[in-house]
């Protein structure tokens, strides 16, 4: 990972069999989703996720407007999904696919209880142009300064080895 | 270690910096702090890899580094470490209940 800088990885271990960390994972993406990182702000909405391949990924908010921000690229149960990630640094919607990025995710069985999932978000470089638009976030209510203190302590802390 | 835009400072500059290209000089005069500070600060941002600096002439002039998908990468990887905890929280969950939606088979 030294000099490869367009992707990033989280992994983590879940109490749980596979197909039930993939069914969470996929059909349930609301129940885990970070209620701060949606993208219709000021109203109560909801993330669905369409479990095929080609399926969208969506926010529809109370007022019936909706955030379509992805395509299912993959679908594997319960074993991989990938999806591409259509919002720009800004975490608005990209309209441009040029510039989407896309995630694969993958489940592995540990043993019968336990999976781990495998996140990878690649293509990066894609959002490269929209880059500089951060500084526009900055001081955005409801955007990225809790963000941006807590990514730059990481930044510091966790300098990669 | 400091963090790099947690500090007011760093922020204002790396905010001039996306205003325009500067030399340590320029920034100093914009904002009260010294230039031995803006040095400092700079030298943080170059190594979170927020911002680049070129040799012009006699000056070393600052900017935003649009290559630098270093801020991206940061902010992207504590989303998805947030995000799977959250995953993880909820699908170790007992008696998931599922209040709206169907059940699954």
């Amino acid at each position: 990972m030294a000099d490869v800088q367009t992707a990033v990885t989280a992994s983590i271990i879940v109490d749980a069999p596979i197909e039930r960390a993939f069914a969470v994972f996929t059909e349930d993406i609301a129940s885990w989703w970070p209620k701060e990182h949606h993208m219709l702000q000021g109203q109560e909405s909801h993330m669905v996720l369409e479990p095929k391949q080609g399926g969208r990924i969506y926010e529809i908010g109370a007022d019936g407007s909706d955030c379509k921000w992805s395509h299912v690229l993959v679908w594997e149960p319960p074993n991989r999904i990938v999806f591409t990630w259509e919002l720009s640094p800004q975490w608005s919607l990209e309209p441009d696919l040029a510039k989407a990025s896309e995630v694969e995710v993958r489940f592995t069985a540990e043993d019968a209880g336990r999976t781990r999932v495998d996140v990878e978000h690649h293509h990066l470089d894609r959002h490269g142009e929209g880059w500089e638009g951060l500084r526009d976030a900055i001081g955005s209510p409801g955007g990225w300064p809790l963000e941006l203190g807590a990514f730059a302590q990481r930044v510091q802390a966790e300098k990669v080895s | 270690m400091l963090d790099a835009l947690g500090d007011p400072t760093r922020r204002a500059i790396f905010e001039q910096l996306g205003e325009r290209p500067s030399a340590v000089v320029d920034l100093a005069d914009r904002l009260p702090v010294s230039r031995p500070a803006v040095s400092q600060h700079l030298k943080v941002l170059k190594q979170a890899g927020l911002v680049r600096d070129v040799q012009v002439g006699t000056r070393r002039v600052y900017s935003l580094d649009p290559d630098g998908l270093a801020g991206l990468r940061d902010y992207l990887e504590r989303f998805w470490r947030t995000a799977l905890h959250s995953f993880k929280t909820r699908v170790e969950q007992e008696n998931p209940d599922r209040e709206e939606g169907e059940s699954n088979g």
